[in-house]
């Protein structure tokens, strides 16, 4: 919402299952919706993105929006996606920030390289990297248009038939959370990971994962930062035990700041962090952590 | 039951990459280029279903010549037999020209099964399956960490930030498939021999019935107006702990108001 009152007066859609807009209402309006297009119930919730994609692309033919933003997740694409075939219309994913033109800024190639690019044809369809900018208040009571939604056939095709939560604990999501602490393959097993979660509670933070210790069974998948996890884009990313492969820093490379502790000197991690600690993280860390409890 | 895995062929992550100054397109001469990581784990399970229920895998590729490469690597995984778009008029194709071209591509395959990859590793735009669902009119699962076959039936795990959904489908259907799903076989040597005998058609545009300015930079429906490498972040401080390196951290933090 906030990227989206810079490019004029703002609409909010909510697809859902019941009671979705009333959950989300009071938050769109403190964040500048003026008017909510709620489109609720079966027709959307039972199956997969076509349905809501087919609500959005309707309501696009009625309203004529100067632009269609959603969010940078995996559902957020594939709405965009279906949106873009359906309205024979470009699309631009993972953008960081958007200009009062539709000029959107995408930074790819492992947060290497940073783009300006355009939608050419069609209005603009942007999807917006979570994080990139600082959500700013800015009251508004927005009015609730109900949208009528009959999903055709071909959006019936795939039915979700379960949802279900995994290991949802009180730390913030990982891709949101404006702190996050990772370990790597030095954390060395599962149970030490505690130690990481540890550091991530007392600083509020979220944990995340490299693939190493993913894969080694250490932290379940969803934590998983860089290019095959998440893009996370924290005010500060601490990193125990993970040496910095490219893919990893692909995840985390636009973080404020970057704090490292890694035993080798020579780790990769350090070329990027603002404050490394060349040392053994089972003593670092918990020297850190009782520390972090004095100063309180 | 014929399956048809959708191979793209990237430049290797784990290398520099650029795009070109020219005209703003991936810089794929000088590149060490591969397949696309996730697109091995779709050639891995969709060899899993055909030794289960039998059947055909197919590999389908756009991309300019040099992908020959990646579609003989991919074949001598197991597969029977290759697709490879060629045209150079697909070079800067945005990901809803190439979605018209591979859904024309499909259109003559007549398959049950379209397996990909969940994203590539170069664009990330997470969109083709879903793309060539709707220009298709069949299903699609995507995002899947575990799939399920049980005659035409096809049941998902979906991996999502929350947890998992399940979600099911008849065929005709796309599945996309993230890296948690099975473990990739290497190619055997017996699998590098027998892969350079296997039949690769190629298809043009004019082929397809595609027109060439409905693809390629002159029909892309988006554009790079500019690029520039980010500035390389600095390394800031270094110390060696010599017994207090988890205080100095904590001094550090509680300066940058961390603490
Ligand atoms: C296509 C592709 C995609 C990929 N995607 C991702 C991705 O999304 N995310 C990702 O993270 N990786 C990804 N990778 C893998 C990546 O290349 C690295 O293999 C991985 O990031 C390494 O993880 P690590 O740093 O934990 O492990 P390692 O590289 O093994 O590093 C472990 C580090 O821990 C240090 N260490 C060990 N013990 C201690 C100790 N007691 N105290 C302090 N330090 C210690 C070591 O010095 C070492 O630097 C991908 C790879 C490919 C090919
Ligand atoms: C850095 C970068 C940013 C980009 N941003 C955009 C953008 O914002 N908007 C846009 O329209 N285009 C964009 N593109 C172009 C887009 O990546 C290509 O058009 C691409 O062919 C399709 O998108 P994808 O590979 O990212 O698809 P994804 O949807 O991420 O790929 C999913 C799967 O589709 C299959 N697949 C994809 N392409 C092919 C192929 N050529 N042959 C066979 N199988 C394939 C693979 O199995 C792959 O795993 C970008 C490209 C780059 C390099």
């Amino acid at each position: 919402l906030t990227i989206a009152r810079t490019l004029g007066s703002v609409s909010a859609v909510v697809l859902g299952g019941a009671g979705a807009t009333e959950q989300f209402a009071a938050k769109l309006g403190e964040f500048g919706a003026e008017k909510i297009y709620s489109g609720e119930g079966p027709e959307i919730d039972d199956y997969l993105v076509a349905s809501k994609a087919t609500a959005v692309a309707e309501l696009v033919k009625q309203v004529q929006p100067a632009a269609v933003l959603l969010a940078s997740t995996q559902e957020g694409k594939e709405i965009a996606g279906r949106l873009a075939v359906k309205l024979d219309n470009g699309l631009l994913t993972d953008a960081v920030e958007v200009a009062a033109d539709g000029t959107a800024t995408q930074v790819v190639f492992a947060g290497s390289t940073i783009v300006k690019s355009k939608v050419t044809k069609g209005l603009p369809i942007i999807t917006i990297r979570p994080n990139s900018v600082t959500p700013e208040p800015a009251p508004a009571t927005p009015a609730v248009t109900v949208l009528e939604v009959t999903a055709t056939d071909a959006d019936k095709l795939t039915r979700v038939v379960e949802r279900v939560a995994e290991q949802k604990g009180s730390r913030p999501e990982l891709s949101e959370a404006s702190i996050v602490v990772s370990g790597g393959r030095g954390v060395g097993n599962a149970d030490n990971f505690k130690l990481v979660e540890e550091m991530a509670d007392l600083l509020g933070g979220a944990v995340g994962a490299s693939r190493a210790a993913v894969d080694s069974g250490y932290y379940p998948h969803q934590f998983q930062v860089g290019q095959t996890g998440k893009t996370v884009s924290p005010q500060l990313y601490v990193a125990l035990g993970i040496s910095g492969a490219i893919q990893h820093r692909a995840g985390m490379q636009t973080s404020k700041t970057i704090v490292a502790v890694n035993k080798d000197p020579e780790a990769p991690i350090f070329e990027l962090a603002d404050f490394g600690v060349v040392g053994d993280l089972f003593k670092v860390v918990p020297q850190a952590d009782d520390e972090i409890r004095k100063r309180r | 039951m014929n399956i048809v895995v959708l191979v793209k062929q990237v430049p290797d992550s784990g290398a520099e990459r650029t795009l070109s100054a020219g005209d703003n397109t991936v810089e794929r001469a000088s590149a060490n280029n591969v397949i696309n990581e996730m697109d091995e784990y779709a050639i891995e399970e969709a060899l899993k279903i055909k030794e289960a229920h039998g059947g055909e895998v197919t590999v389908l590729t756009m991309g300019p010549e040099r992908a020959a490469e990646s579609i003989r690597k991919a074949l001598s995984m197991g597969p029977d037999k290759a697709v490879h778009v060629q045209d150079d008029a697909l070079r800067g194709s945005c990901a809803v020209a190439t979605s018209k071209v591979l859904a024309a591509a499909l259109g003559t395959l007549n398959a049950d099964l379209v397996i990909c990859g969940a994203e590539s590793t170069d664009g990330r735009v997470q969109v083709m399956p879903h793309m060539l669902a709707e220009r298709l009119g069949i299903a699609a699962l995507t995002g899947a960490r575990k799939l399920t076959v049980d005659g035409a039936q096809l049941t998902a795990e979906r991996q999502t930030d929350e947890g998992y959904e399940v979600v099911t489908a008849a065929t005709p259907a796309v599945v996309s498939v993230w890296d948690t799903i099975n473990e990739p076989r290497y190619p055997s040597f017996k699998g590098i021999m027998a892969a350079k005998k296997k039949p690769v058609q190629t298809l043009s545009l004019a082929d397809l019935g595609v027109s060439a300015d409905e693809v390629g930079t002159a029909g892309a429906t988006s554009a790079v107006v500019e690029f520039a490498k980010r500035p390389a972040r600095s390394a800031g401080t270094k110390i060696t702990d010599e017994g207090t390196g988890g205080e100095q951290l904590v001094a550090y933090l509680a300066a940058e108001k961390f603490v």
